[in-house]
């Protein structure tokens, strides 16, 4: 299964990024293979607006059906769950850190979206 | 001729300048606000509204039967407001600017348009001065398309002066796009000159002529004089801090009303302006100031 998760740098040991639309890159990570990519995310972060929207295309795109991330916006949200994307907040620490929380099931997927949308 | 009064910094003084302005004038004028998420000339100005008049922007909606699901909606909308992931577009009007592209794009004709109330234009009269601002819907997001409906409903042959947003994003591009002249208003502070600086590199890349006006003159620090001076950009006027302005200010007066002896110096300010908008670039203005002692 292929999982994303939000990071501030390249590589697992990464922190996670807590913001999901304007992340720095996204972790693109097999847990069969255990292979892990980094997948940029610029064009979002500078979005003028919907950069979550735009985000939830990308990693769409990538094939995830998991996203580990601190926190999710509305209409992320909306749009992560009409890709058939299972969406986990409150993921923290490095991206290992956070991968390994996750595959031991210590993160519960968010029934909705945690935060307020933000225009700008 | 249209004068625009912006600001990087918000609270510098756009409104009592541009409301001033107004009133200082012996020919008819018209004045907008188009900080449409925050109108407040109106407060001062104390228009009668006598027409009022709905926004709308119009919205895609989609004909699910007739959608292939092929993507090209999505791929054309710069503000995702249209998004196509694995089903049936997705989408989010309130991001939609409604420029229409989703639907002349759709090869199947899946995309009609429809009208979404986004905000509201009041005119009305007070004196000499025609009056007009756009009140953004609470919740809205988007107030371009408000400020364009706005500007759309002037008088092009008057004298018109814009009350423009804070800041430097879309909304305050779109009231200043079409302007003759760009009044800065400032405040002699470090917030007040990072903010000048980036409302500067705005209008020049918008090509604009302008000027800037000192609010509160005597507070602060001489920094935002020394980087106009190494800018050449020139100073229009300086607005001493004074204590009945203030006061006036709190009671919702024009400066001018509570203080007649300042209606020349707005005067002078329009005079000035109006020869800079026409003249050649790069002439400086000589620079009004008002009397610190009112």
């Amino acid at each position: 299964m292929k999982i994303v998760v939000t990071s501030t740098g390249d590589g697992l040991e990464a922190r996670v990024d807590p913001r999901f639309g304007r992340t720095t890159c996204f972790i693109l990570y097999d847990t069969e293979s255990k292979e892990a990519s980094s997948v940029d995310n610029r064009q979002s972060l500078n979005a003028a607006q919907g950069a979550g929207i735009q985000a939830a295309e990308t990693i769409a795109r990538l094939g995830a059906e998991c996203l580990l991330t601190g926190h999710c916006g509305p209409k992320a949200y909306r749009t992560l769950t009409a890709a058939g994307i299972r969406v986990y907040t409150g993921a923290q620490g490095t991206v290992a850190e956070a991968i390994v929380a996750f595959e031991q099931g210590r993160l519960t997927p968010a029934a909705n979206a945690d935060v307020e949308g933000h225009w700008v | 001729m249209t004068l625009a009064v912006a600001s990087g910094k918000g609270g510098t003084g756009k409104t009592t300048v541009a409301v001033n302005l107004a009133l200082s004038q012996r020919k008819p004028v018209q004045l907008l606000d188009c900080d449409v998420e925050e109108p407040n000339a109106h407060l001062f100005l104390q228009p009668e509204i006598r027409e009022r008049e709905a926004v709308r922007v119009q919205v895609p909606s989609v004909d699910e039967e007739r959608c292939t699901s092929c993507g090209e909606c999505g791929r054309i909308c710069q503000y995702h407001a249209i998004v196509l992931l694995k089903t049936k577009p997705l989408l989010f009007p309130e991001l939609c600017h409604g420029c229409g592209g989703c639907a002349l794009v759709c090869p199947t004709g899946a995309i009609s348009e429809t009208p979404r109330e986004v905000g509201m234009i009041e005119r009305g009269l007070r004196g000499s001065v025609r009056f007009a601002h756009g009140r953004l819907k609470v919740g809205e997001a988007m107030a371009v398309p408000v400020i364009r409906a706005l500007k759309r409903s002037t008088e092009p042959c008057m004298l018109t002066l814009i009350d423009a947003p804070p800041g430097t994003s879309c909304p305050v591009v779109a009231s200043l796009r079409g302007s003759d002249f760009v009044v800065l208003v400032t405040e002699p502070t470090p917030f007040g000159l990072n903010d000048l600086v980036l409302a500067v590199g705005m209008v020049r890349a918008l090509e604009l002529p302008f000027g800037v006006v000192i609010n509160r003159a005597d507070i602060g620090d001489s920094d935002v004089l020394d980087y106009c001076k190494t800018q050449a950009i020139p100073l229009l006027l300086q607005i001493p801090e004074n204590r009945r302005l203030a006061e006036a200010y709190s009671r919702g007066e024009p400066a001018v009303k509570a203080l007649p002896e300042l209606r020349p110096m707005f005067e002078t300010l329009c005079e000035h302006i109006l020869a800079e908008a026409t003249m050649p670039r790069g002439r400086l203005l000589k620079e009004v100031k008002i009397h610190a002692d009112l």
